[in-house]
């Protein structure tokens, strides 16, 4: 393996490698078997090899009015969730970032709190509180779920950014006369936007396909996740599920890997994450 | 103007302060923990057996349901499953992790961790919905098995009391293999944050001293790695604890919590006893993140 002139690592013995590689491949390829599967004719079961090869599947998809409805509300609620997740997230990083004050390090607990409670816990508790207080089902029940998960995602990214930020900028701006706002716009936003952005779509790409709380705050409102959920359990559209989960991937897809760039391009430290 | 207003928020940064922590707080602490209280109180209620309407006073009998010896079952069956998904995903997960950290080159380094995180964040339903046509009965893992004369094995396998069904796609053995598929991200990603952190001069000290390189593996790198399991098995425990959607999509009639759960407030409308059956994974988590973090896994999410 390649390696620079200042690495002295060691090579991997063979068993190593292969364990790692093995494992890669254990990760992705059941995302190929979706792809494969999405050109197959049979309707009916999942018999493999594929008995011919067809791409009507995807035609037919584009026809079903419940799908695009699904797939809007979906793209709704993950941009909604999104922003409040921004706007939160930032302002917890900030806060905590900032100043050291009592319950700091409260703050972070709370804020994991709800990815690491098992989700079903998040959603029949909201289900509970929306219940009691008589609210209906909602577009925004359904956000309000989202939101609290999201929101530490882009805190996490955020907070991370604001570490890795030298303070005596933030100083020196304002010793040249710029004022709090100014200092923000040229200088600490700047600074933090991949982290916003990176932070932004992974929660974008987790509110979208979320949905064990969303079956708890979402009444009548069939989201995506939703939609495949009910193809799982009982199997009518096989050939359009295909279709959909492959629209899923592709839709979720980009947004992780800018992401996921983003914040390995930026640290030599990694590891935030999650 | 605007001058005027920085300079009065920069001479009150505990104002400053509680602009910034109020609306991240006021909605966590309203909207989430208020649901979590929400769903304390529920568990406190009952239901009344004749009408089915929920009674709003305070007892017992709905936490008394949940030890008689159906629920015990569900509670003891998903907490083995947790148990070892989290020990598997932490044996698989450990080779690839210990790779990335310690013998990867930085740009392939870089690679690896966005092939890790990518399916960690893509769709959870759709990687689960893949498995449905993997261990399809008429699927690709039986054409493969069919090919490797392995079909008598695969049927003892299923016929093993407990643990079998009547094809991989319904039986606890497939529910597990993607149980373990699905969360092997979130266990890989904090073993390799832990790694990366063990700096190469101490491994360089120990092989000084004359360990061995399976001594200094045993008695250097995995002691320093256990934090990044923990914090690894965090999300693998929790989330196999309260998930229903595998159970429901490839599990047989024997119930799983998070389904409990889903069925009792579902179609039974029994949500105080859903809300009490929630509880048990509450109680499991809480004490799991107080201990992980006494370990230091915090540092490692």
């Amino acid at each position: 393996m390649p390696s620079k002139s200042s690495d002295t690592r060691p090579g991997a013995s063979w068993g190593l490698k292969l364990a790692a590689f093995g494992t890669l491949l254990f990760l992705h390829f059941p995302m190929w078997i979706i792809f494969l599967y999405t050109f197959t004719p049979d309707e009916t079961t999942y018999t493999f090899p594929l008995p011919g090869f067809t791409t009507k599947w995807f035609g037919v998809a584009l026809q079903r009015a419940d799908l695009w409805r699904s797939l809007t509300l979906s793209l709704q609620v993950a941009t909604v969730a999104t922003i409040a997740a921004l706007i939160l997230g930032t302002f917890a990083a900030a806060a905590v970032y900032r100043s050291n004050f009592f319950g700091r390090e409260s703050i972070s607990f709370l804020l994991l709190l709800p990815i690491a409670l098992p989700g079903i816990v998040t959603g029949i508790a909201l289900r509970t509180a929306i219940g009691g207080l008589d609210i209906p089902f909602s577009f925004w029940t359904i956000v309000i779920g989202h939101a609290t998960f999201c929101v530490v995602v882009v805190y996490n990214n955020v907070l991370a950014r604001f570490r890795r930020t030298n303070a005596t900028m933030i100083e020196a701006s304002m010793d040249l006369g710029a004022n709090s706002f100014q200092t923000f716009r040229y200088v600490v936003l700047p600074n933090i936007a991949t982290a916003l952005l990176a932070g932004g779509m992974l929660a974008f790409a987790l509110s979208f396909d979320e949905v064990i709380v969303t079956t708890f705050t979402a009444g009548q409102q069939t989201t995506l996740p939703i939609w495949i959920f009910s193809q799982l359990s009982r199997p009518r559209d096989r050939p359009v599920t295909n279709v959909v989960a492959t629209i899923v991937i592709l839709i979720t897809f980009l947004p992780i890997f800018i992401a996921q760039k983003i914040s390995a391009g930026s640290s030599e430290t990694e590891g935030e994450t999650k | 103007m605007l001058n005027r207003i920085s300079t009065y928020f920069y001479q009150r940064p505990k104002l400053v302060l509680a602009l910034f922590l109020t609306p991240p707080m006021l909605y966590m602490l309203v909207v989430y923990l208020g649901s979590l209280f929400s769903l304390l109180i529920n568990s406190f209620y009952s239901i009344d057996d004749f009408t089915g309407m929920i009674v709003r006073e305070f007892t017992m009998r709905t936490y008394a349901q949940i030890f008689n010896i159906a629920n015990r079952e569900i509670v003891f069956r998903t907490a083995a499953m947790a148990l070892v998904v989290t020990i598997v995903d932490a044996l698989i997960a450990f080779p690839l992790a210990y790779y990335i950290a310690k013998f990867a080159s930085p740009r392939l380094r870089t690679w690896l961790l966005i092939a890790v995180t990518v399916p960690l964040w893509s769709s959870y339903l759709v990687r689960v919905y893949a498995w449905k046509l993997i261990l399809a009965k008429e699927g690709i893992l039986s054409w493969f098995i069919h090919l490797f004369n392995l079909t008598d094995a695969l049927d003892w396998l299923l016929g093993l009391p407990g643990i079998g069904g009547s094809s991989l796609s319904l039986s606890p053995i497939g529910m597990f293999i993607v149980f373990v598929y699905i969360w092997l991200p979130y266990m890989i990603i904090p073993i390799q944050t832990a790694l990366e952190r063990v700096p190469g001069s101490l491994l360089e000290a120990s092989s000084d001293l004359g360990a061995r390189p399976s001594q200094t593996f045993r008695t250097v790198i995995l002691p320093l790695a256990f934090p990044g399991v923990v914090a690894g098995s965090i999300f693998t425990f929790s989330l196999t604890l309260g998930d229903f959607i595998i159970p429901l999509t490839l599990g047989n009639s024997k119930f799983f919590i998070g389904q409990a759960v889903y069925s009792y407030q579902g179609t039974g409308g029994n949500v105080p006893l859903a809300a009490a059956m929630t509880m048990g994974p509450v109680v499991i988590m809480v004490l799991y993140l107080l201990i992980a973090r006494r370990l230091g896994a915090f540092d490692a999410i």
